[in-house]
């Protein structure tokens, strides 16, 4: 028997194609917005959103057939907070040096709208394994969008990849920069993760027309 | 056996049920892990101040932080750190646990006219004294705080900042190298004056090569944060002016 069934295979594979949670629902631009500026900062959080969603939204489909719907957002939002904590104290006290890369994530995540809204959406209706797979996949897909966002931001802004000076020396002039290039430090600022965003969803939609909303 | 999970007293019930078990999670686990954590805190602590004062295991790479390795970074710092003095009300005494002295706490307490304390940590290495001050203030969404170690002239000798929460890749690089880096050389006096060091934008210095004009290239995109360094910097050299004064060679 295989591990995963087609079905469930589409679970983690449709956010990461064609259904990409920013592109597509338009979830989490916010924190996209926040942490894009640097590759690696969007690394980190790709990782943390995927562990947070994953037993989030194992959790919410646990307890699914007990949230009283009319606090349910309420509890959503209580078992997220609560993981996110539980991480950062367990990080805090074993893997200090990690958990203060992390600590300027931990109230993006939270507030991260991915998770409500897989949560809603998927994990209030569905069984644990299925809301497992959900929650990986479109933590994926959104951690490709931010690995995207990232690294044309930190490239083009700062010159850099991870940190790595890739197009030379911007004050000292040399590599790329002894042509005349310049660093783009509108690239390094907000506005500029909205832009990237824009030009990924045109090439999505070019390249997928169905995904043309009706107007 | 279905629950009728719309009942208002199923709602109040389901809701006092799961503060209880949150609470008390979260409660257990804090508790836990407390001593852990303090003691992750204490050995960041000696480990910043040693850092400012050049003891650090940077070597020949120029762009990371690395500090005393933390099973080390005890015996290193009663090595390195000769007096640990706390300045009381114009009093200054030695005092071993000066280092654990929470300065957010002492600002606190001086903004409500209380009595406050400050510790001052006194190195040597190479035959040099370095006198290290502490430092606190607030960036662009939280605290930022850190270190700067002074010599008798009052030029900075190396500086360490910390942040709780700026934005990853702007305000967050404060504690990268190229940024601290700049601030050794720089003079925290103008004169005779105490004007700290400010974070400017445009002072066409990139490389930093002025060293008395009492002024560090900012970070593009961070100019709040920045401000916040500078802000932070002056303050804690206004506050320990008087004990500054006192070791300035003039």
């Amino acid at each position: 028997m295989a591990l995963l069934t087609k079905k469930d295979a589409g679970l983690i594979l449709d956010p990461l194609a064609d259904n990409k949670p920013i592109t597509i629902q338009v979830l989490g631009i916010c924190s996209a917005l926040a942490i894009t500026a640097e590759l690696e900062a969007s690394i980190v959080m790709s990782i943390a959103v995927v562990f947070v969603l994953g037993i989030g939204n194992v959790v919410i489909s646990l307890m699914r057939n007990i949230i009283p719907s009319k606090i349910r957002i309420i509890v959503q939002l209580i078992v997220v907070a609560t993981l996110v904590i539980v991480v950062d104290q367990v990080l805090k006290a074993f893997a200090y040096e990690l958990s203060k890369t992390l600590g300027a994530f931990v109230g993006l995540i939270i507030t991260n709208c991915i998770i409500m809204g897989r949560f809603e959406a998927f994990a209030l209706a569905n069984g644990p394994w299925k809301s497992f797979l959900d929650g990986i996949g479109n933590a994926l897909g959104y951690g490709v969008i931010l690995i995207i966002v990232g690294f044309f931001r930190e490239l083009l802004g700062s010159g850099t990849l991870l940190g790595i000076p890739v197009l030379g020396d911007p004050i000292m002039k040399t590599g790329l920069y002894a042509t005349g290039y310049e660093n783009n430090g509108f690239m390094i600022i907000p506005p500029a993760a909205l832009i990237v965003v824009g030009i990924i969803i045109w090439v999505q939609r070019s390249r997928n027309p169905a995904l043309v909303e009706e107007n | 056996m279905a629950i009728n999970t719309d009942k208002n007293t199923y709602t109040v019930i389901f809701a006092g049920v799961m503060v209880l078990v949150v609470g008390s999670l979260l409660a257990f686990l804090a508790s836990g892990l407390q001593p852990n954590i303090k003691e992750n805190e204490r050995f960041e602590k000696q480990q910043n101040i040693l850092y400012a004062m050049g003891v650090n295991e940077n070597g020949d790479d120029v762009g990371a932080v690395n500090f005393i390795p933390t099973d080390v970074v005890e015996d290193e710092f009663s090595k390195y750190i000769k007096e640990q003095l706390v300045i009381e009300g114009g009093k200054t005494t030695s005092d071993k646990e000066a280092y654990l002295i929470d300065l957010k706490k002492q600002l606190a307490a001086k903004k409500k006219g209380e009595p406050f304390k400050l510790p001052v940590f006194i190195g040597e290495k190479d035959n040099k004294n370095f006198y290290v001050i502490p430092m606190y203030g607030k960036g662009l969404w939280d605290a930022i705080w850190g270190f700067v170690a002074l010599d008798e002239s009052m030029t900075v000798q190396g500086v360490y900042f910390d942040h709780k929460g700026e934005t990853p890749g702007l305000g967050a690089n404060i504690k990268m190298r190229y940024f601290m880096d700049d601030f050794e050389g720089e003079s925290i006096l103008d004169g005779t004056r105490y004007a700290g060091i400010s974070v400017a934008k445009g002072n066409n210095d990139p490389l930093n090569k002025t060293k008395d004009d009492n002024e560090v290239d900012a970070l593009a995109g961070a100019t709040i944060t920045g401000n916040g360094v500078a802000a932070m910097i002056k303050e804690s050299v206004t506050l320990y002016k008087p004990y500054l004064e006192t070791i300035r060679v003039k």
